[in-house]
Protein backbone atom coordinates (compact mmCIF):
# COMPACT_ATOMS: atom_id res chain seq x y z
CA UNK A 1 0.00 0.00 0.00
CA UNK A 2 2.81 2.09 0.81
CA UNK A 3 4.88 1.43 -2.37
CA UNK A 4 2.00 2.32 -4.50
CA UNK A 5 1.55 5.42 -2.89
CA UNK A 6 4.90 6.11 -3.49
CA UNK A 7 4.36 5.02 -6.78
CA UNK A 8 1.30 7.93 -7.65
CA UNK A 9 3.52 10.72 -5.79
CA UNK A 10 3.27 13.08 -8.66
CA UNK A 11 6.87 13.81 -10.14
CA UNK A 12 6.72 17.26 -9.98
CA UNK A 13 10.12 19.31 -9.95
CA UNK A 14 8.62 23.22 -9.27
CA UNK A 15 6.60 24.75 -6.68
CA UNK A 16 8.08 23.67 -3.56
CA UNK A 17 7.22 26.38 -0.29
CA UNK A 18 9.40 26.78 2.09
CA UNK A 19 7.73 29.05 5.27
CA UNK A 20 10.30 29.76 7.57
CA UNK A 21 9.70 31.63 11.14
CA UNK A 22 6.79 33.76 9.69
CA UNK A 23 5.29 36.35 12.13
CA UNK A 24 2.54 38.42 11.80
CA UNK A 25 1.31 40.92 14.09
CA UNK A 26 -1.62 42.96 13.53
CA UNK A 27 -1.76 46.31 15.50
CA UNK A 28 -5.45 47.76 14.51
CA UNK A 29 -6.19 49.68 17.62
CA UNK A 30 -2.76 49.87 18.74
CA UNK A 31 -3.15 46.10 20.77
CA UNK A 32 -0.76 44.13 18.94
CA UNK A 33 -2.48 40.89 17.64
CA UNK A 34 -0.29 38.33 17.30
CA UNK A 35 -2.05 35.96 14.29
CA UNK A 36 1.24 33.93 13.01
CA UNK A 37 3.50 32.36 15.37
CA UNK A 38 7.22 31.87 14.53
CA UNK A 39 5.50 29.40 11.63
CA UNK A 40 7.36 26.70 9.92
CA UNK A 41 6.54 24.93 7.16
CA UNK A 42 7.71 22.96 4.37
CA UNK A 43 5.57 21.66 1.37
CA UNK A 44 7.55 19.68 -0.83
CA UNK A 45 6.49 20.24 -5.15
CA UNK A 46 3.11 18.61 -6.10
CA UNK A 47 2.19 18.23 -2.52
CA UNK A 48 -1.44 18.52 -1.93
CA UNK A 49 -0.43 20.11 1.77
CA UNK A 50 -4.03 20.49 3.97
CA UNK A 51 -3.82 23.51 6.41
CA UNK A 52 -6.63 22.51 8.93
CA UNK A 53 -7.60 24.73 11.74
CA UNK A 54 -10.73 26.44 13.34
CA UNK A 55 -12.37 29.14 11.63
CA UNK A 56 -10.75 32.83 12.81
CA UNK A 57 -6.82 31.06 14.17
CA UNK A 58 -4.89 32.83 11.11
CA UNK A 59 -4.26 30.52 8.08
CA UNK A 60 -5.59 32.81 6.09
CA UNK A 61 -3.21 34.88 7.27
CA UNK A 62 -0.80 32.55 5.88
CA UNK A 63 -1.80 32.27 2.23
CA UNK A 64 -2.43 36.01 1.90
CA UNK A 65 1.42 36.61 3.37
CA UNK A 66 2.25 33.72 0.25
CA UNK A 67 -0.37 34.95 -2.12
CA UNK A 68 1.16 38.86 -1.71
CA UNK A 69 -1.84 40.20 -0.35
CA UNK A 70 -0.11 41.26 2.78
CA UNK A 71 3.43 41.68 4.35
CA UNK A 72 4.58 39.56 7.20
CA UNK A 73 5.98 41.21 10.45
CA UNK A 74 9.36 38.77 10.18
CA UNK A 75 10.14 35.59 9.01
CA UNK A 76 10.88 34.37 5.45
CA UNK A 77 8.42 32.58 2.40
CA UNK A 78 9.94 30.52 -0.68
CA UNK A 79 8.48 29.59 -3.68
CA UNK A 80 11.93 27.01 -4.90
CA UNK A 81 14.81 28.75 -4.33
CA UNK A 82 13.11 32.42 -4.65
CA UNK A 83 12.81 34.56 -1.65
CA UNK A 84 9.30 35.63 -1.89
CA UNK A 85 9.29 37.70 0.81
CA UNK A 86 12.07 38.34 4.02
CA UNK A 87 13.82 40.90 5.78
CA UNK A 88 14.49 43.39 2.56
CA UNK A 89 10.42 42.99 1.53
CA UNK A 90 7.86 42.28 4.42
CA UNK A 91 5.46 41.66 1.28
CA UNK A 92 5.62 39.47 -1.47
CA UNK A 93 4.68 40.43 -4.92
CA UNK A 94 1.41 39.01 -6.14
CA UNK A 95 2.30 37.02 -9.27
CA UNK A 96 0.89 34.40 -11.74
CA UNK A 97 3.37 31.22 -10.13
CA UNK A 98 0.54 31.26 -7.11
CA UNK A 99 -2.74 31.76 -7.61
CA UNK A 100 -5.80 32.11 -5.38
CA UNK A 101 -8.99 30.09 -5.58
CA UNK A 102 -10.54 32.23 -3.01
CA UNK A 103 -13.26 31.27 -0.15
CA UNK A 104 -16.62 33.05 -2.07
CA UNK A 105 -15.34 32.74 -5.95
CA UNK A 106 -13.98 35.40 -7.60
CA UNK A 107 -14.96 34.75 -11.39
CA UNK A 108 -15.61 38.42 -12.69
CA UNK A 109 -19.15 38.27 -13.20
CA UNK A 110 -19.23 40.76 -15.65
CA UNK A 111 -16.60 37.99 -18.00
CA UNK A 112 -18.06 35.43 -19.45
CA UNK A 113 -16.61 31.67 -18.40
CA UNK A 114 -14.44 31.91 -21.23
CA UNK A 115 -13.15 35.02 -21.24
CA UNK A 116 -12.62 34.66 -17.23
CA UNK A 117 -10.28 31.45 -18.39
CA UNK A 118 -8.76 33.56 -20.89
CA UNK A 119 -8.11 36.41 -18.14
CA UNK A 120 -4.50 35.57 -17.45
CA UNK A 121 -2.81 35.05 -20.84
CA UNK A 122 -4.41 37.81 -22.32
CA UNK A 123 -2.97 40.27 -19.31
CA UNK A 124 0.21 38.64 -20.10
CA UNK A 125 -0.34 39.49 -23.67
CA UNK A 126 2.35 37.17 -24.83
CA UNK A 127 0.07 35.10 -27.40
CA UNK A 128 -2.44 35.93 -29.44
CA UNK A 129 -6.03 36.21 -28.76
CA UNK A 130 -7.27 33.06 -31.01
CA UNK A 131 -4.51 31.18 -29.50
CA UNK A 132 -5.49 31.76 -26.03
CA UNK A 133 -9.18 30.83 -26.97
CA UNK A 134 -8.17 27.72 -28.57
CA UNK A 135 -6.07 26.47 -25.80
CA UNK A 136 -8.90 27.92 -23.46
CA UNK A 137 -11.13 25.74 -25.00
CA UNK A 138 -9.70 22.95 -25.05
CA UNK A 139 -9.06 22.95 -21.37
CA UNK A 140 -12.79 23.80 -20.45
CA UNK A 141 -13.26 20.62 -22.50
CA UNK A 142 -10.60 18.47 -20.77
CA UNK A 143 -12.24 19.65 -17.20
CA UNK A 144 -16.10 18.61 -18.78
CA UNK A 145 -16.86 22.35 -19.49
CA UNK A 146 -18.12 22.38 -22.76
CA UNK A 147 -21.11 24.14 -23.74
CA UNK A 148 -20.95 26.68 -20.82
CA UNK A 149 -17.82 29.02 -22.29
CA UNK A 150 -20.27 31.65 -23.56
CA UNK A 151 -22.44 31.61 -19.85
CA UNK A 152 -21.71 34.51 -17.29
CA UNK A 153 -20.69 32.71 -14.15
CA UNK A 154 -23.81 34.01 -12.61
CA UNK A 155 -25.36 31.76 -14.69
CA UNK A 156 -24.13 28.27 -13.86
CA UNK A 157 -24.08 26.51 -10.79
CA UNK A 158 -21.87 27.33 -7.61
CA UNK A 159 -19.89 24.07 -7.91
CA UNK A 160 -19.67 24.70 -12.08
CA UNK A 161 -18.29 28.22 -10.96
CA UNK A 162 -15.60 26.74 -9.21
CA UNK A 163 -14.54 24.31 -11.27
CA UNK A 164 -14.19 27.13 -14.39
CA UNK A 165 -11.95 29.34 -11.33
CA UNK A 166 -9.38 26.58 -10.93
CA UNK A 167 -9.58 26.22 -14.92
CA UNK A 168 -8.36 29.48 -14.92
CA UNK A 169 -5.68 29.56 -12.40
CA UNK A 170 -4.44 26.70 -14.26
CA UNK A 171 -4.09 28.77 -17.97
CA UNK A 172 -1.32 30.69 -16.40
CA UNK A 173 0.36 27.49 -15.71
CA UNK A 174 1.09 28.30 -12.18
CA UNK A 175 3.42 26.29 -9.47
CA UNK A 176 1.10 26.75 -6.61
CA UNK A 177 -2.40 26.88 -6.14
CA UNK A 178 -3.59 28.59 -3.25
CA UNK A 179 -6.87 27.56 -1.97
CA UNK A 180 -9.11 29.34 0.73
CA UNK A 181 -12.05 27.25 2.09
CA UNK A 182 -13.26 27.49 -1.46
CA UNK A 183 -15.92 25.04 -1.12
CA UNK A 184 -17.20 26.17 2.30
CA UNK A 185 -20.35 27.60 1.08
CA UNK A 186 -21.38 24.90 -0.99
CA UNK A 187 -23.82 21.67 0.49
CA UNK A 188 -21.95 18.39 1.00
CA UNK A 189 -23.23 16.43 -2.07
CA UNK A 190 -21.78 19.33 -3.88
CA UNK A 191 -18.86 19.26 -2.27
CA UNK A 192 -18.12 15.48 -2.50
CA UNK A 193 -18.25 15.52 -6.61
CA UNK A 194 -16.02 18.79 -6.02
CA UNK A 195 -13.58 17.05 -4.31
CA UNK A 196 -13.41 13.86 -6.96
CA UNK A 197 -13.35 16.52 -9.59
CA UNK A 198 -10.10 18.53 -8.27
CA UNK A 199 -8.63 15.07 -7.92
CA UNK A 200 -8.69 14.58 -11.31
CA UNK A 201 -7.61 18.13 -12.40
CA UNK A 202 -4.81 17.62 -9.99
CA UNK A 203 -4.18 13.89 -11.93
CA UNK A 204 -3.94 16.53 -15.01
CA UNK A 205 -1.56 19.07 -13.90
CA UNK A 206 0.80 18.66 -11.05
CA UNK A 207 0.75 21.42 -9.39
CA UNK A 208 1.39 22.21 -5.56
CA UNK A 209 -1.58 22.87 -3.37
CA UNK A 210 -1.96 24.57 -0.55
CA UNK A 211 -5.33 24.13 0.76
CA UNK A 212 -6.87 25.78 3.81
CA UNK A 213 -9.92 23.75 5.34
CA UNK A 214 -11.43 23.27 8.50
CA UNK A 215 -13.76 20.25 7.14
CA UNK A 216 -11.54 17.28 8.47
CA UNK A 217 -13.11 15.08 6.00
CA UNK A 218 -12.60 17.51 2.94
CA UNK A 219 -8.57 17.43 4.46
CA UNK A 220 -7.88 13.52 4.66
CA UNK A 221 -9.65 13.24 1.74
CA UNK A 222 -7.88 15.28 -0.40
CA UNK A 223 -4.71 15.76 1.15
CA UNK A 224 -1.00 14.31 0.94
CA UNK A 225 -0.75 15.61 4.36
CA UNK A 226 -2.01 17.35 7.11
CA UNK A 227 -0.81 20.29 9.01
CA UNK A 228 -3.38 20.62 11.99
CA UNK A 229 -2.64 24.59 13.19
CA UNK A 230 -3.63 25.64 16.66
CA UNK A 231 -5.52 28.63 17.21
CA UNK A 232 -4.50 31.90 17.38
CA UNK A 233 -1.47 32.72 17.18
CA UNK A 234 -1.42 30.09 14.31
CA UNK A 235 1.27 27.69 14.71
CA UNK A 236 1.51 24.03 13.58
CA UNK A 237 0.85 21.80 16.20
CA UNK A 238 0.37 18.10 14.57
CA UNK A 239 1.52 17.00 11.58
CA UNK A 240 -0.74 13.96 10.02
CA UNK A 241 0.51 11.70 6.88
CA UNK A 242 -2.32 10.26 4.61
CA UNK A 243 -0.93 6.91 3.97
CA UNK A 244 -3.50 5.94 1.35
CA UNK A 245 -2.62 6.08 -1.94
CA UNK A 246 -3.31 8.49 -4.56
CA UNK A 247 -5.76 8.23 -6.90
CA UNK A 248 -8.49 7.95 -4.62
CA UNK A 249 -12.36 7.76 -5.02
CA UNK A 250 -15.02 8.32 -2.84
CA UNK A 251 -14.55 4.95 -1.53
CA UNK A 252 -11.89 5.60 0.53
CA UNK A 253 -14.10 7.41 2.58
CA UNK A 254 -15.65 4.22 4.60
CA UNK A 255 -11.96 2.45 4.75
CA UNK A 256 -10.77 1.42 7.75
CA UNK A 257 -7.43 3.75 7.28
CA UNK A 258 -9.19 6.50 6.94
CA UNK A 259 -11.06 6.35 9.98
CA UNK A 260 -7.95 5.83 11.82
CA UNK A 261 -6.69 9.07 10.93
CA UNK A 262 -9.73 10.62 11.21
CA UNK A 263 -9.65 9.76 14.83
CA UNK A 264 -5.91 10.58 15.44
CA UNK A 265 -6.54 14.13 13.63
CA UNK A 266 -10.14 14.19 15.14
CA UNK A 267 -8.88 14.86 19.35
CA UNK A 268 -5.81 17.77 18.50
CA UNK A 269 -8.94 19.67 15.63
CA UNK A 270 -11.31 19.74 18.45
CA UNK A 271 -8.89 20.79 20.94
CA UNK A 272 -8.47 23.61 19.34
CA UNK A 273 -11.63 24.33 17.98
CA UNK A 274 -12.70 24.01 21.63
CA UNK A 275 -9.65 27.11 22.33
CA UNK A 276 -10.81 29.26 19.49
CA UNK A 277 -14.75 28.95 20.76
CA UNK A 278 -13.74 29.42 24.32
CA UNK A 279 -11.33 32.43 23.40
CA UNK A 280 -14.58 34.16 21.16
CA UNK A 281 -12.33 34.71 18.19
CA UNK A 282 -14.61 35.87 15.13
CA UNK A 283 -14.52 34.07 12.31
CA UNK A 284 -12.33 35.20 9.20
CA UNK B 1 -43.81 31.32 -13.88
CA UNK B 2 -44.28 28.01 -14.62
CA UNK B 3 -41.58 25.24 -14.45
CA UNK B 4 -41.45 24.42 -17.85
CA UNK B 5 -41.11 28.21 -18.96
CA UNK B 6 -38.42 28.66 -16.16
CA UNK B 7 -35.90 25.76 -17.58
CA UNK B 8 -36.72 26.79 -20.87
CA UNK B 9 -35.37 30.65 -20.14
CA UNK B 10 -32.34 28.68 -18.51
CA UNK B 11 -31.51 26.22 -21.61
CA UNK B 12 -32.34 29.16 -23.82
CA UNK B 13 -29.38 31.59 -21.36
CA UNK B 14 -27.09 28.98 -21.38
CA UNK B 15 -26.81 28.27 -25.06
CA UNK B 16 -26.28 31.97 -24.98
CA UNK B 17 -29.04 32.16 -27.41
CA UNK B 18 -31.05 35.02 -25.68
CA UNK B 19 -29.80 38.36 -26.88
CA UNK B 20 -30.52 41.71 -25.26
CA UNK B 21 -33.81 42.22 -27.80
CA UNK B 22 -35.00 38.26 -27.55
CA UNK B 23 -35.09 38.80 -23.51
CA UNK B 24 -36.54 42.21 -23.31
CA UNK B 25 -39.79 40.81 -25.64
CA UNK B 26 -39.92 37.83 -23.39
CA UNK B 27 -39.67 39.82 -20.51
CA UNK B 28 -42.60 42.24 -21.95
CA UNK B 29 -44.53 39.71 -23.21
CA UNK B 30 -44.80 38.14 -19.71
CA UNK B 31 -45.64 41.75 -18.65
CA UNK B 32 -48.94 41.48 -20.85
CA UNK B 33 -49.93 37.93 -19.12
CA UNK B 34 -49.48 39.25 -15.49
CA UNK B 35 -51.75 41.14 -13.81
CA UNK B 36 -49.57 44.08 -13.37
CA UNK B 37 -50.40 46.29 -16.30
CA UNK B 38 -54.01 46.28 -15.74
CA UNK B 39 -53.43 46.80 -12.21
CA UNK B 40 -51.83 50.24 -13.54
CA UNK B 41 -54.42 51.18 -16.02
CA UNK B 42 -56.86 50.98 -12.87
CA UNK B 43 -54.03 52.99 -10.93
CA UNK B 44 -54.21 55.78 -13.55
CA UNK B 45 -58.10 55.63 -14.18
CA UNK B 46 -58.02 56.27 -10.55
CA UNK B 47 -56.33 59.28 -10.57
CA UNK B 48 -57.71 60.75 -13.84
CA UNK B 49 -61.47 60.16 -11.84
CA UNK B 50 -60.60 61.74 -8.57
CA UNK B 51 -59.33 64.87 -10.82
CA UNK B 52 -62.64 64.77 -12.36
CA UNK B 53 -64.93 64.77 -9.69
CA UNK B 54 -62.97 67.10 -7.42
CA UNK B 55 -62.99 69.98 -9.90
CA UNK B 56 -65.73 69.30 -12.00
CA UNK B 57 -68.69 67.32 -10.20
CA UNK B 58 -68.40 67.70 -6.54
CA UNK B 59 -66.67 71.50 -6.95
CA UNK B 60 -64.76 71.45 -4.26
CA UNK B 61 -63.84 74.52 -2.04
CA UNK B 62 -60.18 74.79 -2.73
CA UNK B 63 -60.07 73.07 -6.21
CA UNK B 64 -62.66 76.31 -7.93
CA UNK B 65 -60.01 77.41 -9.74
CA UNK B 66 -58.20 74.06 -10.54
CA UNK B 67 -58.50 74.02 -14.42
CA UNK B 68 -59.97 70.34 -14.63
CA UNK B 69 -59.55 67.60 -16.67
CA UNK B 70 -62.15 68.28 -19.57
CA UNK B 71 -60.60 71.17 -19.99
CA UNK B 72 -56.74 70.51 -19.85
CA UNK B 73 -57.92 67.32 -22.50
CA UNK B 74 -59.28 69.80 -24.84
CA UNK B 75 -56.90 72.58 -24.91
CA UNK B 76 -53.88 70.33 -25.06
CA UNK B 77 -55.57 68.37 -28.12
CA UNK B 78 -57.42 71.17 -29.66
CA UNK B 79 -56.15 72.37 -33.21
CA UNK B 80 -57.52 76.28 -31.72
CA UNK B 81 -56.02 75.92 -28.65
CA UNK B 82 -57.44 78.72 -26.99
CA UNK B 83 -54.68 80.00 -24.87
CA UNK B 84 -52.35 79.32 -27.69
CA UNK B 85 -51.07 76.18 -26.45
CA UNK B 86 -51.58 72.79 -27.95
CA UNK B 87 -49.87 69.53 -29.45
CA UNK B 88 -50.76 71.07 -32.83
CA UNK B 89 -48.85 74.51 -31.99
CA UNK B 90 -45.17 74.77 -33.09
CA UNK B 91 -44.56 76.77 -29.76
CA UNK B 92 -45.28 73.20 -27.71
CA UNK B 93 -42.57 71.11 -29.31
CA UNK B 94 -40.25 74.64 -28.97
CA UNK B 95 -40.47 74.13 -25.00
CA UNK B 96 -39.79 70.49 -25.19
CA UNK B 97 -36.92 71.10 -27.56
CA UNK B 98 -35.01 73.75 -25.36
CA UNK B 99 -35.68 71.92 -22.44
CA UNK B 100 -34.54 68.32 -23.45
CA UNK B 101 -31.58 70.60 -25.19
CA UNK B 102 -30.52 71.68 -21.96
CA UNK B 103 -31.07 68.05 -20.37
CA UNK B 104 -28.81 66.70 -22.77
CA UNK B 105 -26.03 69.46 -22.40
CA UNK B 106 -25.99 69.16 -18.80
CA UNK B 107 -26.49 65.29 -18.35
CA UNK B 108 -23.81 64.47 -21.17
CA UNK B 109 -21.25 66.85 -19.08
CA UNK B 110 -22.51 65.68 -15.74
CA UNK B 111 -21.63 62.12 -17.00
CA UNK B 112 -18.28 62.84 -18.86
CA UNK B 113 -17.21 64.66 -15.84
CA UNK B 114 -18.57 62.92 -13.07
CA UNK B 115 -17.87 59.07 -14.03
CA UNK B 116 -14.10 59.19 -14.65
CA UNK B 117 -14.12 61.25 -11.08
CA UNK B 118 -16.51 58.84 -9.57
CA UNK B 119 -13.76 56.28 -10.79
CA UNK B 120 -10.45 58.02 -9.51
CA UNK B 121 -11.94 58.94 -6.27
CA UNK B 122 -13.20 55.15 -5.28
CA UNK B 123 -9.46 53.62 -7.23
CA UNK B 124 -6.90 56.15 -4.86
CA UNK B 125 -7.45 57.02 -1.25
CA UNK B 126 -4.87 60.21 -2.07
CA UNK B 127 -7.26 61.68 -4.37
CA UNK B 128 -10.08 60.98 -2.18
CA UNK B 129 -8.50 62.47 0.97
CA UNK B 130 -7.88 65.70 -1.27
CA UNK B 131 -11.53 65.93 -2.83
CA UNK B 132 -13.96 64.11 -1.51
CA UNK B 133 -14.47 66.47 2.12
CA UNK B 134 -14.70 69.28 -0.55
CA UNK B 135 -17.37 67.32 -2.27
CA UNK B 136 -19.17 66.78 0.91
CA UNK B 137 -19.42 70.02 1.72
CA UNK B 138 -20.76 71.17 -1.74
CA UNK B 139 -23.34 68.49 -2.36
CA UNK B 140 -25.61 69.17 0.52
CA UNK B 141 -26.01 72.99 -1.30
CA UNK B 142 -29.56 72.77 -2.68
CA UNK B 143 -29.60 74.04 -6.62
CA UNK B 144 -31.71 76.70 -5.93
CA UNK B 145 -28.89 78.17 -3.81
CA UNK B 146 -26.92 78.09 -6.65
CA UNK B 147 -29.34 80.65 -8.80
CA UNK B 148 -27.79 83.74 -7.87
CA UNK B 149 -24.52 82.65 -8.17
CA UNK B 150 -24.85 80.99 -11.44
CA UNK B 151 -26.84 84.11 -13.04
CA UNK B 152 -23.72 86.19 -12.22
CA UNK B 153 -21.09 84.06 -12.80
CA UNK B 154 -22.77 83.48 -16.85
CA UNK B 155 -23.53 85.39 -19.17
CA UNK B 156 -27.09 85.19 -21.10
CA UNK B 157 -29.95 82.98 -19.97
CA UNK B 158 -29.03 79.69 -21.56
CA UNK B 159 -25.33 78.59 -19.87
CA UNK B 160 -26.77 79.49 -15.95
CA UNK B 161 -30.16 77.26 -16.86
CA UNK B 162 -27.23 74.36 -18.08
CA UNK B 163 -24.75 74.78 -14.96
CA UNK B 164 -27.78 74.92 -12.22
CA UNK B 165 -28.95 71.62 -14.75
CA UNK B 166 -25.57 70.25 -14.69
CA UNK B 167 -24.55 70.44 -10.95
CA UNK B 168 -27.00 68.15 -8.98
CA UNK B 169 -26.64 65.28 -11.67
CA UNK B 170 -22.45 65.85 -11.44
CA UNK B 171 -22.87 64.83 -7.94
CA UNK B 172 -25.19 61.93 -7.85
CA UNK B 173 -22.79 60.65 -10.80
CA UNK B 174 -19.92 60.97 -9.00
CA UNK B 175 -20.91 59.83 -5.71
CA UNK B 176 -22.62 56.83 -7.04
CA UNK B 177 -19.78 56.23 -9.08
CA UNK B 178 -17.30 56.22 -5.93
CA UNK B 179 -19.40 53.82 -4.14
CA UNK B 180 -19.34 51.29 -7.18
CA UNK B 181 -15.41 51.22 -6.93
CA UNK B 182 -15.86 50.87 -3.32
CA UNK B 183 -18.57 48.21 -3.42
CA UNK B 184 -16.60 45.90 -5.49
CA UNK B 185 -15.88 42.88 -3.85
CA UNK B 186 -11.61 42.85 -2.75
CA UNK B 187 -11.41 39.30 -4.14
CA UNK B 188 -11.78 40.61 -7.87
CA UNK B 189 -8.74 42.84 -7.86
CA UNK B 190 -7.00 40.49 -6.16
CA UNK B 191 -7.89 37.43 -8.33
CA UNK B 192 -6.90 40.09 -11.30
CA UNK B 193 -3.58 40.60 -9.43
CA UNK B 194 -2.66 36.99 -9.43
CA UNK B 195 -3.24 36.35 -12.47
CA UNK B 196 -0.88 38.67 -13.39
CA UNK B 197 -2.71 41.77 -14.06
CA UNK B 198 -1.19 45.18 -13.93
CA UNK B 199 -2.86 48.11 -12.14
CA UNK B 200 -3.74 49.64 -14.88
CA UNK B 201 -5.05 46.19 -16.43
CA UNK B 202 -7.14 45.78 -12.85
CA UNK B 203 -8.54 48.94 -13.56
CA UNK B 204 -10.02 48.62 -16.62
CA UNK B 205 -11.33 44.97 -16.62
CA UNK B 206 -12.13 45.31 -12.73
CA UNK B 207 -13.13 48.64 -11.52
CA UNK B 208 -14.94 49.93 -14.31
CA UNK B 209 -16.88 46.96 -15.17
CA UNK B 210 -17.44 46.26 -11.19
CA UNK B 211 -18.67 49.65 -10.79
CA UNK B 212 -20.61 49.49 -13.72
CA UNK B 213 -24.25 48.75 -11.70
CA UNK B 214 -23.43 51.62 -9.16
CA UNK B 215 -22.70 53.96 -12.49
CA UNK B 216 -26.15 53.53 -13.75
CA UNK B 217 -27.90 53.98 -10.44
CA UNK B 218 -26.24 57.20 -10.36
CA UNK B 219 -27.15 58.44 -14.12
CA UNK B 220 -30.95 56.81 -13.43
CA UNK B 221 -30.49 59.17 -10.03
CA UNK B 222 -28.60 62.10 -12.35
CA UNK B 223 -31.46 62.05 -15.12
CA UNK B 224 -33.91 62.33 -12.53
CA UNK B 225 -32.56 65.23 -10.82
CA UNK B 226 -31.23 67.11 -13.78
CA UNK B 227 -34.90 67.49 -14.55
CA UNK B 228 -35.49 68.82 -11.04
CA UNK B 229 -33.18 71.28 -11.27
CA UNK B 230 -33.75 72.23 -14.73
CA UNK B 231 -37.64 73.37 -13.93
CA UNK B 232 -35.70 75.20 -11.04
CA UNK B 233 -33.39 76.57 -13.37
CA UNK B 234 -35.87 77.88 -16.16
CA UNK B 235 -38.26 79.20 -13.31
CA UNK B 236 -35.55 81.83 -12.59
CA UNK B 237 -34.24 82.41 -15.87
CA UNK B 238 -33.75 81.19 -19.31
CA UNK B 239 -36.54 81.51 -22.47
CA UNK B 240 -38.80 78.89 -23.31
CA UNK B 241 -38.56 75.54 -21.43
CA UNK B 242 -41.36 73.44 -19.69
CA UNK B 243 -40.11 75.02 -16.42
CA UNK B 244 -40.87 78.23 -17.67
CA UNK B 245 -43.93 77.24 -19.56
CA UNK B 246 -45.35 76.95 -16.03
CA UNK B 247 -43.77 79.87 -14.43
CA UNK B 248 -45.21 81.82 -17.59
CA UNK B 249 -48.53 80.09 -17.42
CA UNK B 250 -49.01 80.79 -13.31
CA UNK B 251 -48.45 84.22 -14.02
CA UNK B 252 -50.94 85.08 -17.19
CA UNK B 253 -53.45 83.00 -15.31
CA UNK B 254 -53.41 80.55 -17.85
CA UNK B 255 -53.47 77.57 -16.07
CA UNK B 256 -54.88 74.37 -18.11
CA UNK B 257 -51.15 75.32 -19.54
CA UNK B 258 -49.92 74.58 -15.83
CA UNK B 259 -51.05 70.85 -16.42
CA UNK B 260 -50.33 70.68 -19.67
CA UNK B 261 -46.47 71.53 -18.85
CA UNK B 262 -46.70 69.10 -16.02
CA UNK B 263 -47.78 66.36 -17.89
CA UNK B 264 -45.34 67.07 -20.40
CA UNK B 265 -42.82 66.63 -17.49
CA UNK B 266 -43.65 63.53 -16.60
CA UNK B 267 -43.79 61.83 -19.60
CA UNK B 268 -40.55 63.76 -21.17
CA UNK B 269 -38.75 62.86 -17.81
CA UNK B 270 -39.39 58.79 -17.32
CA UNK B 271 -38.95 58.20 -21.09
CA UNK B 272 -35.42 59.85 -20.62
CA UNK B 273 -35.11 57.46 -17.32
CA UNK B 274 -36.33 54.88 -19.63
CA UNK B 275 -33.62 55.50 -22.14
CA UNK B 276 -30.79 55.30 -19.17
CA UNK B 277 -32.31 52.07 -17.97
CA UNK B 278 -32.25 50.73 -21.76
CA UNK B 279 -28.14 52.33 -22.23
CA UNK B 280 -27.48 50.67 -18.87
CA UNK B 281 -28.97 46.81 -19.46
CA UNK B 282 -27.74 46.73 -23.10
CA UNK B 283 -24.16 47.57 -21.42
CA UNK B 284 -24.75 45.16 -18.69
CA UNK B 285 -25.70 42.17 -20.37
CA UNK B 286 -23.91 39.60 -17.68
CA UNK B 287 -26.04 41.17 -15.69
CA UNK B 288 -29.47 41.52 -17.65
CA UNK B 289 -28.56 37.51 -17.23
CA UNK B 290 -28.10 37.05 -13.83
CA UNK B 291 -31.28 39.07 -12.69
CA UNK B 292 -34.17 37.32 -15.50
CA UNK B 293 -32.57 33.93 -14.09
CA UNK B 294 -33.01 34.98 -9.99
CA UNK B 295 -36.37 36.95 -10.25
CA UNK B 296 -37.93 34.80 -12.87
Amino acid sequence: MNMMGEEMQPEVTKGAIRIEDVVKIYDPDGAAVMAVDHCSIDIPAGEICMIVGPSGCGKTTLLNAIAGFHDVTSGHIYLDDEMLCGPDNRKAEPGSDRIVVFQNGALFPWKTNLENIAFGPMMEGKLSKSEIYDKARSMMADAGLSGTENSYPGEVSSGLRRRVEIVRALMNDPKVLLFDEPYRALDSLTKSVMHEALLEIYYKNKVTIFFITHDLEEAIFLGHRLIIMSSRPCKPKKIVDVDIPHPRDYSVLTSPRFREIMNEAKGVVHEEAKKAFDAGEKEG
Amino acid sequence: MSQAEATDLGLKIGQAEVTGMGLTMYRMSSWLKSPRPYLMVIGFAFLLATWYFTVEVWKLPRFQDMPGITEVFSEWFSKDPYYGLSIYTPEYYKHILISLRRIAYAFFLATILGVPLGLFLGWSKTLREYIFPLFEVFRPIPVLAWVPLAIIIFSGSETPVIFLTFLASFFATTLNTMLGVESIDESYSRAAYCLGASRWQTFKHVVVPGAMPYIFTGLQISIGVAWFSLVAGEMVSGQYGLGYLINTSYMMIEYPKIIIGMITLGVIGYSTSALVRLAGDYMMQWRVRELALGDN
